[in-house]
């Protein structure tokens, strides 16, 4: 059978479609419809978490850090209650992370506040002796894409029924009739901290990296 | 069987594809260099201001290896083990000829843009597969030309019977295919809102767990079939070659690629265990990962007795030396990875550097070591000089072999330190350290790794500058050497 195989191409490219084939349509397919399921009280994030969603993506912080409590006694007294599949139901991608070179961070929001994100950020090492973090100043002078995590929102809302409400629409106009939203919450987020570049450009109507990083992870509990 | 000297190969695209080998692999290893420094020295994250923060590279430095150094080296030996093993020259086929050198420029141009795009940050955020969405499409593209290429030339080849390392590049086209393909579906936001905000923006197709699972049955895999089965399709070609000893048993070679081919994708699950996947299919990735030692093992134990009796080309050949060793890191990779993959370990090796550290010494070891001994191999027969310096092939083998050992024990170290200090609990049952405790300790392995790292892009450059050499100033040969590589 195998000599057979061997002298014709296409049912050899076949026969290996076919083992291949198997794993995934076993572990992955049975299980799809429950693993998408959300927790009962599940929010979507707002378009400013969104948008710091798209700041973590974009520095990459899920090289060092992960979002998956495991369930051992050591992690949950470390970072709080071990996580459970329903709380990632509307995370496209998920960002669980495959390494710890610094802490996990899925529910940094019960614990850190703005004013330590915001210090932290600019220098992790005078908050935290010892760290190998670097800082990322550069967020808080280059601004977030905001009008990107809404087109996100959008598209989730439209292709995969995520629940935002009815003000989140297709098109350049309800874009602008919810622009002030997001910058009501940039503006809440902006109170807490001290940087003065960050205050004048949210008073501008600007919305800095760091802020909607910030809201994003305050959002992680 | 027809005779070889009827038949002149067209090394064109061999040489072409192995001259990008030696571009992104000095890239991909000097950029590995760089991070591996930031993590001893958190002051070299501000060299390139917001473009060169650790965070920023780690992903060049995976695709660069992966997709640059790796792919390049798949497509060069494919261009020259493929005619030969089939008994065709491409240059036969005006067609293939022209889709050959399609596939070239664009993949040269897509990888450089992939790579522009991720150092602005540009990220789907999905391990070694962080291309956002037109680059998907390019490397969709770039694979069906591959595809074309192979499928072309098999259908007009002399010999009939397809070689064990067509089986093999076989199974690496069709397995990075369905793998990349199903990974990458995503939706660019762009066209789904009324044309908001930016076009290179998609998101993904699956979410939360879905998403991991997805994620990992292409992450675990595209190292099957990008970092074990087309470089198993290598050795079997160039090591009988280069010792002139037939390959040990068919049967064995049989048992391992079907073995390999069913066992390697049920696996992909162990990079989940503990996490919010079915407690099953965590089972499941386990169980498979320790079958995996068999297919695994077949290979590598078919490589080293095709060299019975021959031990002595150990001594005197290193081009041999680099095989035998890329071998026994291949078996020391494939029993580690099923060792980590067992629960009670992997509570403490995941998240650790025991990963990266057990990725290495597959990646440094095995598939690094393999690719190049494939283009000494190649280089006499392509350029028709001798290899320039045996001499500093010797160094080089010591040199990267020392790396590699010191890139893994440190972080083996390291990794087993950091995963028991995270759970060491004091006799009231409090946690013992704080996390910056874990971090500050590994200060002296991460410096013994950026060393290693530092070594083995010397004995990487050391390779380039030898081949440069045999392509410029090496001896001229005057008949195709039939099996031991000249070297002066």
């Amino acid at each position: 059978m195998f000599h057979w195989l061997e002298k014709n191409p296409f049912f050899f490219a076949s026969a290996i479609s076919i083992v291949i084939s198997f794993a995934g349509l076993i572990e992955i397919i049975p299980n799809f419809a429950k693993a998408g399921r959300p927790l009962v009280d599940l929010k979507p994030r707002t378009v400013l978490q969104l948008a710091g969603k798209m700041v973590y993506q974009k520095d990459n912080c899920m090289a060092c850090h992960s979002q998956m409590i495991r369930p051992f006694k050591a992690e949950t007294d470390r970072y709080g209650k071990y996580s459970l599949s329903g709380e990632y139901a509307y995370d496209r991608p998920f960002l669980w992370g495959s390494k710890r070179t610094g802490p996990d961070l899925h529910r940094i929001g019960n614990y850190r506040t703005t004013d330590w994100h915001e210090a932290h950020m600019k220098d992790p090492a005078k908050i935290v002796p010892g760290s190998i973090m670097p800082a990322y100043k550069h967020q808080f002078t280059n601004m977030a894409d905001i009008e990107t995590a809404y087109a996100e929102a959008v598209t989730v809302k439209n292709v995969f029924h995520t629940p935002y409400g009815p003000s989140i629409k297709r098109g350049k106009a309800a874009w602008e009739a919810y622009k002030p939203t997001v910058l009501a919450e940039a503006r809440k987020i902006a109170a807490d901290m001290k940087d003065e570049r960050v205050k004048k450009a949210v008073s501008e109507g600007k919305v800095p990296e760091i802020v909607a990083l910030i809201a994003y992870l305050n959002s992680l509990k | 069987m027809q005779s070889n000297a009827a038949l002149e190969y067209d090394y064109s695209l061999a040489k072409k594809f192995t001259y990008l080998t030696i571009l992104f692999g000095f890239l991909g290893m000097l950029v590995g260099t760089i991070i591996a420094a930031q993590m001893a020295f958190p002051e070299l994250n501000y060299l390139l201001g917001e473009y060169g923060t650790f965070s920023r590279l780690r992903p060049i430095h995976t695709n660069t290896v992966v997709f640059g150094f790796t792919v390049s080296g798949i497509f060069a030996t494919w261009f020259y083990v493929g005619q030969r093993v089939l008994k065709v020259s491409i240059a036969e086929s005006k067609f293939l000829m022209v889709i050959g050198n399609i596939q070239f420029w664009l993949y040269f141009v897509g990888a450089l843009a992939a790579t522009v795009s991720l150092l602005l940050g540009y990220t789907t955020s999905k391990e070694y597969a962080q291309y956002e969405w037109p680059f998907d499409i390019v490397v969709v593209l770039i694979w069906v030309l591959w595809g074309v290429s192979i499928m072309g030339l098999i259908g007009i080849r002399r010999e009939k019977a397809l070689y064990i390392s067509v089986w093999y590049y076989l199974a690496c086209f069709l397995g990075i295919a369905m793998l990349y393909l199903f990974n990458n579906m995503e939706i660019p936001t762009y066209f789904t809102s009324g044309g908001l905000g930016n076009p290179l923006h998609s998101v993904s197709m699956y979410a939360g767990t879905n998403d991991a699972l997805v994620e990992w049955w292409y992450g675990h895999n595209a190292v099957a079939f990008g970092f074990t089965v087309p470089i198993v399709g290598m050795i079997y070609y160039f090591l009988p070659k280069e010792s002139g000893q037939a390959i040990y048993s068919y049967k064995l070679s049989l048992l391992s690629f079907w073995g390999l081919m069913f066992v390697y994708l049920w696996a992909g699950s162990h990079h989940l265990l503990w996490s919010t996947v079915p407690d099953w299919m965590q089972t499941m990735g386990s169980a498979f990962s320790v079958v995996l030692i068999l297919p695994s093992w077949g290979s590598a134990i078919n490589m080293l007795l095709t060299l019975k009796g021959e031990w002595n080309q150990l001594t005197d050949n290193p081009l041999i030396k680099f095989m035998v060793l890329a071998s026994t890191f291949y078996m020391l990779s494939t029993i580690e990875g099923p060792i980590q993959a067992v629960k009670s370990v992997n509570a403490i090796a995941h998240f650790t550097d025991w990963i990266p550290g057990h990725v290495h010494d597959g990646v440094l070891g095995w598939v690094v070591f393999m690719i190049m001994s494939a283009i000494f191999h190649m280089a006499p027969r392509m350029f028709k000089r001798e290899l320039y310096s045996k001499k500093l092939m010797e160094a080089q083998f010591w040199l990267q072999t020392t790396a590699v050992v010191l890139y893994f024990t440190s972080m083996w170290i390291a990794g087993i330190t950091q995963g028991m200090m995270w759970r060491a609990v004091d006799e009231y049952g409090n946690l013992m350290y704080s996390f910056i405790d874990t971090v500050t300790v590994l200060h002296p392995y991460y410096t013994i790794r950026a060393l290693s790292g530092v070594m083995y892009l010397a004995g990487f450059i050391m390779f380039a500058y030898n081949i440069y050499k045999t392509m410029t100033v090496g001896k001229e040969l005057t008949q195709e050497p039939q099996f031991r590589t000249p070297m002066a």
